[in-house]
């Protein structure tokens, strides 16, 4: 029997994540992500889960990294300041290759910036705010719906992964209440465990470690050091860092097929919308509103690793239209791997874009 | 079709709770979509508080209210910060005993919290007075979906003052009728 709901965002993000398995969370309260563990707070003791209100961002990030070693599905959630202070941890957690769910709901910046109000201004942050190279993955949801179910499915990519996955909300979507129907049943892929005479960080073909459960009898150390697979420090030679750091990266970039999650609409318009979050919501009011084939929409649930084949199902577009609550930052990465003109639309200031914004747009002679 | 329905009056009177339970009463017991949004802000803690909500019978895209054709006002300040301006065309619900400007458009007079603290005692229930009247003067959602969702959202305990508080506001506004500017 499917269910339907009246949630906010925000309910949904928490809801998700219960559903998904999540058993422990670690967070400090922050506008506007506070809901996410409100909620938690309140059905996780009773499902003999952890809820811990840490003193700050960076406590919170160590704590589920440390829960996370003992086999629980573990998040926090926070918006843009907490997530400048969770940084260093979460390049911890790239480097030991530790599971983990970050909830971003991402509020106007830079610094304390706009606390009430929406932005997507943490994108690139998500992607290379931590120091070194790595990479990992992130979803950004544009309905309550997708709160839900992408949060859900963060687990599982982090589990699969071995990674820091991020849920790159917005103030618009965790806020906002609207109609949700729950799914029967969440699939959860369970992390694969280190197998007995495995060295705790040797790779199988898809240069993912199995797990080296704390308590199941590994023997196993955890560092953010460069390590061997062994796990021990090792950090003077340079084939073992070059080695290590590849692998993170490929790990990830290498799934970028596997990991990508799009829609795309009319795919022989010659303009094309690319968007993610809130702002899908204008790009599909102006499609409906038009009600021609005439406007190419390209719209992304997964950002990183970046889907740059789906640009490519665009045969004939001339240009690419990128609404986004920031200055930029994913039309940037698009410009990177197309030969058209990429259009920048910015929008700061907290509200979305008005439908008559992106329409005006259109009609532009480039 | 999409009805845009703008909330307003002062923080504590329940203005962001009463597009909860309509946005609620019409999703779940209409079998309608719904959009609920709010102003955070400071003044949200005693100056004006607003809430938005959008019903429709298709999935609703664009989530913010633009062009609101329904209102319920409840405060003076909350009529000339965000009702003032409705269109001839709107419908507006408002709280006669504190707002005493009129809008240009069809509007229903509902004392609701004259009523709300003189008939059932407890002035806390003025805004669900005011959604009997609001369902009344608009249809756009249905009284048993309505009462479902009040009695989702309310304490324990106040169930019936409530169901008597929305009933109230269904006989007032079928009293009074709408008037023009």
């Amino acid at each position: 029997m499917t269910k339907i709901e009246f949630w906010q965002g925000n309910t949904a993000c928490a809801e998700g994540a219960l559903a998904a398995g999540c058993q422990f969370f670690a967070g400090y309260p922050i506008t506007p992500s506070t809901e996410v563990a409100e909620h938690i707070a309140a059905k996780l003791p009773k499902r003999n889960g952890v809820f811990v209100q840490m003193e700050d961002e960076i406590a919170s990030m160590a704590a589920i990294i440390g829960a996370s070693w003992t086999g629980a599905r573990a998040m926090t959630s926070t918006s843009g300041p907490g997530f400048s202070l969770m940084m260093e941890n979460i390049g911890f957690a790239a480097m030991t290759e530790t599971p983990c769910v970050i909830v971003n709901v991402q509020r106007g910046g830079p610094s304390t910036g706009q606390p009430t109000m929406a932005a997507q201004g943490d994108m690139m942050q998500c992607r290379f705010g931590s120091h070194g190279d790595y990479s990992i993955i992130a979803l950004a949801p544009a309905t309550v719906q997708e709160m839900y179910e992408l949060t859900a499915k963060s687990f599982n990519l982090a589990d699969q992964y071995r990674v820091p996955v991020f849920l790159m909300a917005d103030e618009i979507v965790g806020h906002m209440r609207e109609r949700i129907t729950l799914p029967d049943k969440i699939e959860q892929v369970p992390r694969r465990e280190l197998e007995k005479g495995v060295l705790p960080f040797h790779p199988n073909e898809n240069l993912i470690p199995g797990f080296a459960t704390f308590g199941k009898g590994h023997g196993v150390h955890v560092t953010g050091l460069t390590h061997d697979e062994r796990g021990y420090p090792c950090t003077t030679n340079p084939n073992v860092h070059a080695h290590l750091v590849k692998r993170l990266v490929d790990k990830i970039e290498n799934a970028r097929t596997a990991i990508a999650d799009y829609d795309v609409i009319n795919p022989d318009a010659e303009k094309v919308f690319v968007s993610y979050g809130a702002p899908v919501r204008t790009v599909q009011q102006v499609l409906h509103d038009r009600n021609t084939e005439d406007i190419g929409f390209l719209r992304l649930r997964t950002i990183w690793p970046f889907a740059e084949d789906a640009l490519k199902k665009f045969k004939n577009v001339r240009e690419f239209l990128v609404p986004e609550l920031n200055m930029g930052q994913i039309a940037r990465e698009i410009e990177r791997h197309v030969n058209v003109p990429v259009i920048s639309l910015p929008k700061l200031g907290g509200d979305l874009h008005l439908p008559e914004e992106l329409e005006a747009a259109l009609v532009v002679n480039r | 079709m999409r009805h845009e329905i703008r909330f307003s009056g002062f923080g504590g009177q329940g203005i962001i709770l009463s597009a909860v339970i309509l946005g609620r009463a019409a999703v779940m017991y209409d079998n309608k979509f719904a959009v609920q949004t709010q102003v955070y802000g400071p003044e949200a803690r005693g100056g004006a508080s607003m809430s938005a909500l959008i019903i429709d019978d298709d999935p609703i895209l664009f989530p913010k209210v633009t062009n609101p054709d329904i209102f319920m006002i409840m405060s003076q300040e909350g009529f000339e910060k965000y009702g003032a301006n409705a269109p001839e065309s709107a419908v507006m619900v408002l709280d006669s005993s504190l707002v005493h400007s009129r809008p240009k458009c069809t509007y229903y007079e509902i004392p609701a919290t004259q009523e709300a603290k003189q008939t059932l005692g407890r002035d806390i229930v003025a805004n669900i007075v005011m959604l009997g009247a609001l369902i009344t003067a608009t249809k756009i959602v249905g009284e048993p979906a309505l009462e479902k969702a009040i009695l989702d959202s309310v304490p324990k305990g106040t169930e019936a003052l409530n169901t008597k508080a929305m009933k109230k506001g269904i006989e007032l506004a079928a009293q009074s009728g709408s008037k023009n500017p």
